[in-house]
């Protein structure tokens, strides 16, 4: 009798639900999953509720330490310390998951015009890559951002055009293989033109390398942004995020007296990288399950 | 091999040429008219006074012309003015902040090489044991943690809970340098520097020396009965160390990062720290200046670990 495949078993012969599958096996980045979305929950939540008044000031608690009024004490005029922090924490999820949109539609279509477009658009690619990892990341970052100037809109823009050459190039490798292939080949010779070629073909064929990129470009950019924040460009206050919370410890007497302004958000900030980079490695470890083996 | 020499440093001159371009090209970028620089607001000035100082500036040329002008200034080592420090000429300052951070960077990146070694070798030695485990999610927190946050907690817990290290600067002002008062400046900043580079090396060690140890050599040397001790040391750790020459090389941007912010928490009067304060006074001279000199610096760096490592390894330069 002719077996008809019920589409949960056409799911579960699906190369995506096999990596799901071995990402739940591993520990570790389960781990870093939960703890994502035990920081995302509140974060991506608080701003909607009500209650929400991470600019309120209160002028009964200037610097106070954490109490029950203020769970995590209050800065210097009186701004509560984790309203602040879970709003800083969503101005900066923001900004970073832009930049890394942006900067994998400008990576993709830099590698996919490097591999596809003949020689002289490969070399002229690539030499643009090379040029942008020449400078020290965090030097091309104030550079920028010196250019850029100051908010949302520039930094977000800065942070995207500093991480798009890693991705170029790993799409780039990835397509030079896949352009020989047999289907490839007969998509062309049937007319598919560039943009067929480029949608139907080379961007499902590049899936695991943008996920894996996504996700680990995800903690370098809300890095990106804490750094530069904190060094007194990027995101302006009285905006909050995690990066020029941290900027009010660079006064002595802040970093010595007030440790609950810069520890909460230097805190939240650590666990947010570390799950990130558990779900990174996981995800990378599962699309790439020949990478355990060597 | 002088092929190969030739093809690396021709390549690198071509990306230093392009840098500048690059970095001519946002200094032009950048918003505001650069006469308006030249020009004292309190004193009025006609149309064409402003005109002929634009003549006298150059600024009336092309912008080709006006790089080739640039450029050839900057071979001289001529890379203009400060619009802030009293004007002051862009090298003399970028001389006189070089040594401290080459101070820092070395001591910093000798401090981490070396732990970096050690915590491998001994993570590749009791590999998958407890002590093997606790480095591995120590070295997973060093490379999530952000290196000015690990600044701020060593400079919190070490200069002002525990009182161990000054809280900042190079020296202490108001007295005469002394090399044992620099040193006790830089221990903290060069400490926090290791520590933030150091997972890195000890990944790479690790997972060097693990294959080492599965090779036929080592098998061989264990079964003539050669100690342990001389069998890690002497045939495997030295196959594994060859690769971590080019470790440096291929850190060195990054590292030069992890400097800049630590700079800034330490207040070391560096280039990392001469860059943050011309990006906050928009000291747009400057900024290009610096960041030409960093990068033409790790270039170089780059070009000769290249070099170094296809010296000690021939392959390396056959492909």
């Amino acid at each position: 009798m002719n077996h008809q495949a019920t589409w949960r078993e056409t799911w579960q012969a699906h190369p995506l639900a096999q990596a799901a599958g071995r990402f739940a096996a591993n520990p570790l980045a389960m781990a870093g999953l939960l703890l994502l979305l035990a920081m995302l929950l509140p974060v991506t939540c608080y701003p909607l509720l009500p209650g929400a008044a991470p600019n309120a000031i209160d002028l009964t608690a200037l610097n106070a330490p954490p109490d029950a009024a203020h769970w995590l004490g209050t800065d210097g005029v009186g701004r509560d310390v984790l309203a602040r922090v879970l709003q800083g924490g969503r101005i900066s999820l923001i900004v970073a998951s832009s930049a890394v949109c942006i900067s994998m539609l400008i990576g993709f279509m830099v590698g996919a015009v490097a591999a596809l477009g003949g020689s002289v658009a490969n070399a002229v690619a690539m030499r643009v890559t090379d040029l942008a990892m020449t400078l020290p990341p965090v030097v091309l970052l104030l550079v920028l951002a010196s250019v850029a100037g100051q908010g949302i809109a520039p930094t977000i823009l800065v942070i995207s055009l500093l991480s798009w050459p890693v991705l170029a190039r790993l799409v780039r490798a990835r397509l030079l293989e896949l352009r020989e292939r047999e289907f490839v080949i007969a998509a062309r010779g049937m007319g598919g033109g560039a943009w067929h070629i480029m949608l139907r073909h080379a961007l499902p064929n590049c899936i695991d390398v943008l996920i894996v990129f996504a996700t680990l470009q995800l903690a370098q950019a809300i890095l990106a942004e804490a750094g530069l924040s904190f060094l007194g460009m990027g995101i302006p206050p009285p905006a909050a995020s995690w990066g020029n919370m941290l900027n009010a410890a660079r006064s002595t007497v802040v970093l010595e007296h007030y440790p609950w302004q810069w520890l909460s958000p230097g805190i939240a900030l650590l666990l947010t990288e570390l799950a990130i980079n558990f779900v990174g490695d996981g995800l990378s470890a599962a699309l790439n399950p020949r990478s355990e083996l060597g | 091999m002088l092929y190969f020499i030739a093809r690396r440093v021709a390549a690198a001159g071509l990306m230093l040429v392009a840098l500048s371009v690059l970095m001519f090209g946002l200094l032009r970028l950048t918003p505001g008219d650069p006469v308006s620089a030249y020009i004292d607001p309190a004193v009025p000035m006609s149309e064409a006074d402003i005109a002929a100082l634009r003549h006298r500036l150059g600024l009336d040329r092309s912008l080709p012309v006006q790089y080739l002008a640039w450029a050839e200034a900057a071979i001289h080592g001529d890379l203009g003015y400060s619009t802030q420090h009293e004007r002051a000429p862009v090298r003399a300052l970028i001389a006189e902040r070089a040594g401290p951070t080459l101070l820092l960077m070395g001591s910093g990146l000798l401090l981490a090489t070396i732990g970096g070694l050690l915590f491998g070798i001994i993570s590749a030695v009791r590999a998958n044991d407890w002590l093997d485990i606790i480095l591995a999610s120590l070295s997973a927190l060093g490379i999530s943690a952000p290196v000015f946050l690990v600044a701020l907690i060593g400079l919190f817990v070490f200069a002002v809970r525990l009182g161990w290290a000054p809280a900042g600067g190079i020296a202490t002002p108001g007295v005469p340098v002394t090399a044992g008062d620099v040193l006790a400046h830089l221990v903290l900043p060069a400490a926090v520097f290791a520590i933030t580079q150091m997972t890195m090396t000890m990944r790479f060690v690790r997972g060097a020396l693990l294959e080492a140890l599965g090779q036929d050599y080592v098998r061989t040397a264990r079964a003539k009965g050669v100690a342990e001790l001389s069998v890690i040391l002497k045939h495997a750790l030295r196959n594994a160390l060859l690769p971590v020459v080019t470790l440096v090389g291929a850190n060195l941007g990054a590292a030069v990062g992890g400097a800049i912010f630590i700079e800034s928490v330490f207040n070391w009067p560096g280039m990392g720290l001469l860059l943050v304060n011309a990006v906050e006074a928009r000291d747009y001279p400057l900024i290009m200046g610096a960041a030409l000199v960093i990068g033409a610096f790790v270039l170089i760096v780059n070009l000769l670990t290249d070099l170094l490592y296809a010296a000690i390894d021939p392959r390396i330069a056959l492909r």
